[in-house]
Parts: C-alpha cells; sequence; structure tokens
C-alpha cells in the first residue's frame, strides 16, 4: 500500500504492509534509526515521535496510520535552531550516558518546548513521565530540558 | 488489512462484510495483546477517523457527550468537563504517560473493562450512559451494566460504543480522584478512588458516592462507607470510620504489582486523602 506524509519537513510517500509497525517502518524501510524501540508494548517511551505535534508511541502505530500527517523523528532536530539548543542542553548537562531513552526523550521534550507558557520544572517531569532511562536518575535529563526553556525564554 | 471509514455508516458496512475483523481506537490495548497472540491476519477497523466519534460537546438538557474516540488528553484538557466533572479530568490526567494519552481512547478503555482501568470508578459514580450503535440502531445503557466482569462486557458483535453520556452534574462539593501506582506515570493503579460528596451549609455530608479501581473483580461500590458518613463533618475520625467498612467490602487480589492485603490497606488510606 502507498503511504503519503510529511516526514521530518519533507514530503514523502512509500510501499509498506499497512500494519506495519511504524518503529520498524522507520528504523528497517526507511533507515532512521534514531528512534529505539525499547520494550515494544508502550511502557518505555523509547520510541516516542511526533505526529501532528503531539507525542505517540512508533511501537504502538500502524503504518497505514500515518497517512497524511505530519512526522517528526529525532532526526529533525538538527534541521531546526530549537532542535539544536535542545541536543546541546543534554551534552551541556550531561544528560546522555549509554543513550538509549534520549531520543524518546528529545521528541517529549521537544513538544514541551513547543507550548506557549514557561515550563516549570514539574512539568517537565510530568511531561517526560513516560520516558524510562535506566541510566542518569532524570534529574540531569530535566535540568537539560530546563536549560533548553531557558535559552528559549532568552531568545 | 487496515481500514478507515469516516463515517459510521461505512463502518457498520465493513462490519456487515467481515463480521471477524477487529476494531481498533488508540490500539495501545490491542495491538499490545496482539504482539502476544498469534498473528491471524485479521482486518483491523480503525475508529480515528471517524470525526463524530471524537467529539465533545454539551447537550441541550445539559448533558455532555463524550465521543467513544476521545482521547484522554483531549479529556483531560476539555474545559467543559474540568469545570463540570473534574472527576473524570483528573481521572483522565492519571492514565499512562503524555504519549499514551495522546492514543488512549475512553472508549478503549471501556470495552477492555480492566479491573484497573482509570475512567471506570469516575464513570460509574457521575451515572454515566453509553450509546451502543450498530447497524440495526442504538441504545443506552447504564456502565454499570454494561460491564459484567473483568474484561467482559455485555457489547454485541457488530456494535459499537459510540459515545459517552454524563447527566447533569447534580452539584456535587467535591470531586476527587486518587489513584496509587507502583510509580507515579504509566503505572496501572494498585488501587484507585472516585469520591462524589455533597455537603450542607454546615459542612456535614448529605450525600457521598465512592467507588475503587483495582480491588476487586470490577468497579467496588460501598453503600455502608458511603451511608457511614451522612450528617457527619469530613474529619478524619469519621473518614477512618468509613475507610473500616471499606477495608471489609473490597475483594483484592494478589499479582505482581501488590499484595491483597496491600491494595486492602490502600483502598482504605485513599479515603483518608479527602482531609489531607
Ligand atoms: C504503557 C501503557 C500504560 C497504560 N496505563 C494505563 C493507565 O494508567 N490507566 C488505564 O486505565 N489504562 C492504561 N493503559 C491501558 C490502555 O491505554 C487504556 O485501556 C486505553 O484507554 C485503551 O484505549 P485504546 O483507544 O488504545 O483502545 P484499543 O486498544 O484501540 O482498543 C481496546 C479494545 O476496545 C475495543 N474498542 C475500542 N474502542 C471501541 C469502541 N468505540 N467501540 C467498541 N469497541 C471498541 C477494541 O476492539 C479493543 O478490543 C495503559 C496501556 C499501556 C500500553
Ligand atoms: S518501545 Fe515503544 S514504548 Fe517502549
Ligand atoms: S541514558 Fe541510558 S537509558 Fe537513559
Amino acid at each position: 500500500m502507498k503511504i503519503q506524509c510529511n516526514l521530518n519537513g519533507t514530503p514523502t510517500e512509500f510501499n509498506c504492509l499497512p500494519d506495519r509497525r511504524v518503529i520498524d517502518l522507520l528504523r528497517e524501510d526507511l533507515g532512521l534509526t534514531g528512534s529505539k524501540e525499547g520494550c515494544g508494548t508502550g511502557e518505555c517511551g523509547a520510541c516516542t515521535i511526533l505526529v501532528d505535534g503531539l507525542p505517540k508511541l512508533a511501537c504502538l502505530m500502524l503504518a497505514a496510520q500515518l497517512e497524511g500527517t505530519q512526522v517528526e523523528t529525532v532526526e529533525a532536530l538538527q534541521q531546526t535552531e530549537q532542535g539544536r539548543t535542545l541536543m546541546a542542553a543534554f551534552s551541556e548537562e550531561g544528560a546522555v550516558q549509554c543513550g538509549y531513552c534520549i531520543p524518546g526523550m528529545e521528541m517529549a521534550s521537544l513538544a514541551l518546548l513547543r507550548q506557549d507558557e514557561p515550563l516549570t520544572r514539574e512539568q517537565i517531569k510530568e511531561g517526560l513521565s513516560g520516558n524510562l532511562c535506566r541510566c542518569t536518575g532524570y534529574v540531569k535529563i530535566v535540568d537539560a530540558v530546563e536549560r533548553a526553556a531557558r535559552v528559549k525564554g532568552e531568545g | 488489512m487496515l481500514l478507515f471509514p469516516t463515517m459510521l455508516t461505512e463502518l457498520f458496512n465493513l462490519q456487515e462484510q467481515q463480521p471477524e475483523a477487529r476494531i481498533m481506537a488508540g490500539g495501545t490495548d490491542l495491538l499490545v495483546a496482539l504482539r502476544h497472540g498469534p498473528q491471524d491476519g485479521r482486518t483491523i477497523i480503525c475508529l480515528e477517523r471517524i470525526d463524530e466519534l471524537r467529539r465533545i460537546d454539551e447537550l441541550e438538557d445539559g448533558s455532555v457527550s463524550i465521543g467513544a474516540t476521545a482521547t484522554f488528553s483531549s479529556i483531560a484538557r476539555n474545559t467543559l468537563l474540568k469545570e463540570r466533572y473534574p472527576l473524570l479530568t483528573q481521572a483522565a490526567a492519571t492514565v499512562g504517560g503524555p504519549a499514551i494519552r495522546n492514543m488512549a481512547s475512553i472508549g478503549g478503555n471501556i470495552v477492555t473493562a480492566s479491573p484497573a482501568a482509570d475512567s471506570l470508578p469516575a464513570l460509574y459514580l457521575l451515572d454515566a450512559l453509553l450509546e451502543l450503535r450498530s447497524a440495526a440502531g442504538s441504545r443506552a445503557v447504564a456502565i454499570a451494566e454494561f460491564i459484567l466482569g473483568p474484561r467482559r462486557t455485555m457489547l454485541q458483535p457488530g456494535e459499537i460504543i459510540s459515545r459517552i453520556i454524563l447527566p447533569p452534574a447534580n452539584g456535587w462539593s467535591i470531586q476527587r480522584f486518587e489513584k496509587v501506582g507502583r510509580r507515579k506515570s504509566l503505572a496501572i493503579a494498585v488501587a484507585s478512588l472516585a469520591a462524589a460528596l455533597r455537603l450542607a451549609a454546615d459542612g456535614s455530608v448529605a450525600e457521598a458516592r465512592f467507588a475503587w479501581g483495582s480491588v476487586g473483580p470490577t468497579v467496588l461500590r460501598c453503600a455502608e462507607a458511603e451511608q457511614a458518613l451522612i450528617g457527619k463533618p469530613l474529619t478524619e475520625e469519621n473518614l477512618n470510620a468509613a475507610a473500616l467498612l471499606a477495608q471489609r467490602a473490597v475483594q483484592p487480589i494478589d499479582d505482581i504489582r501488590a499484595s491483597a492485603d496491600y491494595r486492602r490497606s490502600v483502598a482504605g488510606n485513599l479515603l483518608l486523602r479527602l482531609v489531607a
């Protein structure tokens, strides 16, 4: 089946089985290996992508659901100022250890940064509550998002 | 095969042609279940592009109608619901994490009928009616009748939940949802409590309704605990007395998430949060 969507800013058309999991479509068919599969059952958030701006889980979505949508994966971060600021903040705060959870964390964070109101630490924690990290204990990750939000406020 | 009807009539036609097809809303229960089960190639009919199933609006008689595919994030954000039924707003905001809430629908939560389903205690207390639709027509069923047991409902083949109707909220002074999970988010409830109370002018309890989740095969009500508070002020002492009655009424089980004893004690303690 032919599926059309906007993928990381580029109109894209691909052929695949309609019930192919989006995580497999991205990683195996399209070579976008930034999104990770941790649990495959919605528990860990490593596969978080944005669909029409909303964080969703690529392990619990089927390819045909993407028809007509705007899809953003971690690969899109380097295309925008906001994305680059976010990635820089993660590395400057030392928020990355093994890195497995980071693509999902960053996509969930990106959705938070796009909100209009200033972000509180509590909102950041809540916004990342579906993303598990086995390494960092979360504090530095929250610091990183706070830092990116600060930069946004100054910019 | 994956199908995306955009109108109800189209959906019912598809269901008639392919009676074995599965229905999918957000897929957060269905796709997890399919991953664990054998691949059988049955068609999946997705409800997500049927606009009328997603709307949240006020009806002429003051009831509020919630489309079955409304996601928990759209429910948690909705200002009409926040104003009238904060109990449901609070419950919606505790489901999973943000990404799950952007996908998971209230209709899917009801049909899965898990003992831990977070929307159910609130829907029981608010006397929610379900509108069920099929090619043959529509019928309305009270939530407590619809749920037959753990993971069992009276949904018939070819039928869907089209919307959930909440009758006008009758002047509750307090509406609260409290949940204890193993971790703060994503956590399936170890025990949860929905509470709605009407207080008299002197602060004493005129009406109390409680419903617990995760401490029995389905949502549990406890008339004794509700009665025990009538005419009394909402104090720790009075709530403690009600909590003891509730602990006797609940029927928790041991599982990997918690022991029955722990669940029983949490079920009582959740009541005390009303004065915390
Ligand atoms: C990581 C994770 C965390 C979770 N945390 C929670 C939690 O904290 N609290 C909680 O309550 N649940 C939780 N859940 C369970 C799940 O997300 C909810 O039950 C959700 O509401 C299901 O809705 P859905 O739209 O995804 O349903 P689907 O998976 O699409 O459907 C579920 C079932 O309902 C049927 N169905 C769906 N909609 C209709 C309809 N309108 N008419 C008829 N049949 C229908 C489907 O055929 C299927 O059998 C969690 C799940 C995951 C994966
Ligand atoms: S891989 Fe999707 S949530 Fe874990
Ligand atoms: S850095 Fe290793 S899981 Fe988060």
